[in-house]
């Protein structure tokens, strides 16, 4: 049995990393959580080529996105996400009320300056899955009180 | 509601795909920031090196790395206690340990006459499931993340030893074996006053 501690040890490491790694002054932390942005979309992009391998083809956007609400997900972080709404023209917002990767963090106000750095990788993942699935799209997160988050989709028209 | 049924996946499964993938990019980055493959493996290694000080330990900071913290979940879940002595350690890691967290169970053996040095061969390895090493990476170590998880696990249990990849099927050998080598018990040093 494969465990997720492995991979959240991994994740923390990674940030780790990245963050340290980043040239010092020249806005650091904007361009290390679009280094960790871009390796979540890589990641996304092949974990989704396996999940979907047996699926049958969807209807429309709203089915891609029910897709990644229930079944990425699931596989990823355990649980579905809790809410999932939309505008109708485009926008999608992803309620997690308890995100798996900063339930260990805290529980209230305490650390929200690291959030970002925590989410960045998701926001990719998210990104990675819908660009495979024909979606080209814009992730953004938010937290204001951890360990519940909020993803926002744009969707890209061509 | 009929297409729900056949979208049942693995999570098990896809979960250690994901941790592979995530492997991959992390070796990937790591490939792009460092010009030489041994550096690349240097920091694979040190990831998760313990940054060890007996004597600040309480005050350690929140940056613990994987070893580190994986030693204190693998001791918290699978109830297994000291170990006598480095045969039985052996058994703990290659039967419960890579079981639990790889979903693999590597075989021990190639025991020195002394007992203080042994092989874990892999079958598979799962942080390279879909890797292939291109030519320009010949000296690239692409799990020595798994060596330095050993090493720095051990290290929080008081034991010395040093870990490296003897053979990789990554680079052409016929399986995966990894070297372990007792070094010494770490002394604990209690901190000055606190008898």
């Amino acid at each position: 049995m494969a465990h997720e501690a492995p991979f959240q040890l991994l994740h923390s490491e990674l940030i780790h990393y990245i963050c340290k790694t980043a040239d010092g002054a020249d806005s650091e932390n904007g361009r290390s959580v679009t280094k960790l942005e871009n390796m979540g979309f890589r990641v996304g992009q092949g974990l989704i080529e396996r999940l979907t391998k047996d699926t049958a083809r969807f209807k429309d956007e709203l089915d891609v996105m029910k897709f990644i609400c229930k079944d990425f997900w699931t596989c990823v972080f355990k649980k579905q996400i809790d809410n999932l709404r939309t505008n109708h023209q485009g926008i999608y917002v992803l309620q997690d009320n308890k995100f798996l990767l900063l339930s260990h963090m805290s529980a209230g106000k305490q650390y929200l300056e690291h959030a970002p750095k925590y989410l960045a990788f998701t926001c990719g993942l998210v990104r990675g899955a819908l660009s495979n699935m024909g979606v080209k799209s814009i992730v953004t997160a938010e937290v204001s009180v951890m360990p519940a988050c909020k993803f926002q989709v744009m969707i890209q028209k061509l | 509601m009929s297409r729900q049924s056949n979208r049942t996946t693995d999570s098990k499964k896809m979960n250690s795909e994901l941790f592979t993938l995530t492997y991959g990019a992390l070796v990937t980055q790591l490939c792009k920031d460092y010009e030489n493959d041994e550096e690349v493996n240097k920091q694979l290694d040190k990831m998760v090196m313990v940054r060890l000080c007996f004597h600040s330990f309480p005050l350690l900071p929140r940056g613990y790395n994987i070893g580190v913290r994986l030693i204190e979940d693998f001791l918290a879940r699978s109830s297994v206690g000291r170990c006598q002595d480095f045969r039985e350690t052996a058994d703990v890691i290659a039967k419960v340990a890579f079981k639990m967290y790889l979903g693999v169970t590597p075989s021990v053996t190639n025991w020195s006459p002394a007992g203080d040095e042994f092989s874990l061969i892999l079958e598979s390895n799962p942080l390279a499931d879909f890797v292939e090493l291109p030519d320009n990476h010949s000296t690239l170590v692409y799990s020595n993340l798994l060596c330095g998880a050993l090493r720095g696990a051990l290290e929080m249990v008081q034991m010395a030893v040093d870990v490296k990849f003897a053979q990789d099927t990554l680079r052409g050998d016929g399986v995966t074996e990894i070297r372990m080598k007792f070094i010494k018990r770490i002394e604990e040093n209690l901190p000055a006053g606190d008898e």
